[in-house]
């Protein structure tokens, strides 16, 4: 089974988010999207300033199986990148809620991040999708 | 060993030398080089070992069981290829006037018409070079569609997340949104999703069926009313057209254009680059605007049609005919099947991927749609071997170059977790089917007792497991001189 930390909201679409002290919202994917996802070859972060609308693909993570998209979790501005991502995309196969996290943001609003799903929701999704 | 590592000063393979050096002394001086280029110096002997040996380590449909899903790699005849080239198609100059190349204009005049007789469609373009240009040319058509009847609002391609990554390429090449339907868990679009999301953006939708899930979408006549009703157009992916080839007809299913890959179902080359042929077949709205150039015939004589008469063509994908000796290979192919074995195709084609499925599934593995039946491919995931023997898709595609088969098509769908997409074609005997199904039961009883023999896979070939992060990060094609 793979991990999922309490203290964090998490996506469908398998992003977590982390909202920390001054109110910006670290975004990254989570164990279980790395694990399918397989060993990573490249991130592609966005750039700081960037806007977006919840759903957007604003970032993407190419594994030796797939590229795929990552999605603004929620509306938001980027307001920084994970940069070492350039040159070791594997941190986010390592140590996918921390130092594979992939960028920060300001949320339009916090209730949005509030609304997203806790862990217990998305564990038992996990579950759910893998009929 | 790469040809350059036995290359030694001063050895020559005479045999190979031009009779005279070539003039050059029209090119403009600053684009001549200064030096020699570094190829490697060999013998001529050892230019023969070099490569036999290394065409004696590729797995080929001529040497291996080669079950790659959604690949469909069969056997081509060599009848194709040997008729292809007959000297007086080689010859042909690609601008000798039709009234000189009757019998090369015939031949693609009868494919065009046998391919709008197998798939449904009104009318059929050959010119586009490949399967990617094929699938171009169709959005291509559907945007010159919606533009001649004034209707600039169309702005969204549909695609279903069971289809060919290059759907929402092209739609996204063609200037278009793609919008993500999705599947149910029996493998079928997702309807009432799907009816959610038409409307005045719809440009079309694209649909691959069979799907990659190996499935037949049994929804299509609901799907394409749906679409249709919404003003948008239906694209067909011929993709996985060798299922239904005779059977079942895309024009009968409403599509409205649809390309065919004929490296998969008419017994052109595969892979490598080609060279390919990605024909189109359209419905009647869409016929004014096929690319250009078809053949026309008028009772008496064969003729090229050009954009002098076809004013809305979306124009010309290539100079001349797209790739003229494929097509002919695929005209071969055609006349050799004859009507009647254009249903066989279809039908060995299914026969064999579902005595595959059940005998496998007898075997213990797990598949993804156990209550589905197969198309010409199915998918067996290994989500349970992860779990319980830490063995996975991979580990198992590479004990299988062990025992001498090629791999099944590995984790694609992506919607499938630890997956095997698995297509042997109509052009297997049951005894390589039977041999196949051994060694995936060999292996599953490997795993159990000894995971670390899967792991370490493949044990007899050239090279080990390979470094893919490492090949995909630090991609390195070219031989530079120490």
């Amino acid at each position: 089974m793979s991990d999922a930390p309490s203290d964090l909201r998490y996506t469908k679409s398998h992003e977590w988010l982390r909202t920390d002290e001054d109110g910006t919202v670290t975004v990254g994917i989570t164990d279980h999207a790395q694990e399918q996802l397989g060993d990573m070859v490249y991130v592609e972060v966005p750039e700081v300033d960037q806007e977006f609308e919840a759903g957007d693909a604003c970032a993407v993570v190419e594994s030796v199986k797939a590229a795929s998209d990552v999605y603004a979790p929620v509306a938001c501005t980027v307001v920084e990148v994970n940069e070492e991502l350039a040159d070791a995309p594997e941190l986010v196969n390592q140590d996918p809620f921390g130092a594979g996290w992939i960028m920060r943001i300001r949320p339009a609003s916090a209730a949005d991040v509030e609304a997203l799903m806790d862990a217990d929701a998305y564990l038992a999704y996990v579950e759910s999708e893998q009929h | 060993m790469l040809i350059f590592e036995h290359s030694k000063p001063g050895r020559r393979a005479q045999a190979q030398a031009p009779d005279t050096a070539a003039g050059v002394s029209d090119l403009p001086p600053e684009l001549l080089r200064d030096d020699t280029p570094p190829l490697p110096e060999v013998s001529e002997m050892q230019v023969v070992r070099h490569y036999t040996r290394l065409s004696q380590k590729n797995f080929s449909i001529d040497t291996h069981f080669y079950p790659l899903g959604s690949c469909t790699m069969k056997y081509n005849p060599r009848a194709c290829n040997t008729l292809a080239m007959l000297p007086g198609f080689l010859a042909r100059h690609p601008l000798a006037p039709a009234p000189a190349g009757q019998g090369f204009l015939a031949c693609l005049y009868e494919l065009q018409e046998m391919l709008k007789e197998v798939t449904g469609m009104q009318a059929v373009s050959l010119t586009p070079a490949a399967g990617a240009q094929g699938e171009f040319a169709g959005v291509a058509m559907i945007r010159a569609y919606h533009r001649a009847q004034g209707d600039s609002g169309r702005t969204e391609i549909l695609v279903p997340d069971a289809a060919h990554g290059t759907n929402p390429a092209t739609a996204t090449m063609c200037g278009y949104t793609v919008r993500e339907i999705p599947t149910d868990d029996q493998g079928d679009v997702d309807l009432e999703a799907l009816k959610a999301a038409v409307g005045p953006q719809t440009a079309g939708l694209m649909l691959t069926n069979p799907s990659t899930l190996g499935v037949f979408e049994r929804r299509i006549d609901a799907i394409a009313r749906t679409v249709h009703e919404a003003g948008g157009l239906l694209y067909y992916d011929g993709a996985n057209l060798n299922a239904i080839l005779g059977k079942v007809r895309p024009g009968d299913m409403g599509f409205d254009v649809i390309h065919m890959n004929l490296h998969k179902t008419f017994s052109t080359p595969h892979g490598g680059g080609g060279p390919g042929a990605g024909p189109v077949g359209v419905s009647e709205r869409l016929e004014p605007f096929l690319p250009v150039p078809l053949v026309g015939f008028d009772g008496d004589e064969y003729h090229w049609i050009t954009g002098k008469t076809r004013p809305q063509t979306i124009g010309r994908l290539s100079a001349f005919m797209g790739n003229a000796g494929v097509l002919l290979r695929a005209w071969v192919y055609a006349r050799l099947l004859g009507r009647e074995g254009m249903h066989r195709v279809a039908e060995y084609a299914t026969l064999n991927a579902n005595y595959l499925m059940k005998r496998l599934a007898e075997a213990g593995f797990d598949l993804a749609f156990p209550d589905r039946r197969a198309t010409h491919e199915f998918i067996v995931t290994l989500k349970r071997q992860q779990k319980e023997l830490g063995v996975t898709a991979m580990d198992f595609a590479k004990r299988l170059l062990d025992y001498g088969y090629h791999a099944p098509t590995t984790y694609f769908p992506l919607l499938v977790p630890e997956c095997l997409l698995i297509e042997p074609t109509e052009t297997e005997a049951r005894e390589e089917l039977d041999g196949f199904v051994e060694a995936m039961t060999n292996i599953l009883r490997e795993a159990e007792e000894n995971a670390e023999l899967l792991h370490e896979a493949p044990h007899s070939l050239p090279v080990r497991r390979l470094d893919e992060v490492r090949a995909a990060r630090e991609l390195d094609l070219r031989w530079n001189e120490k």
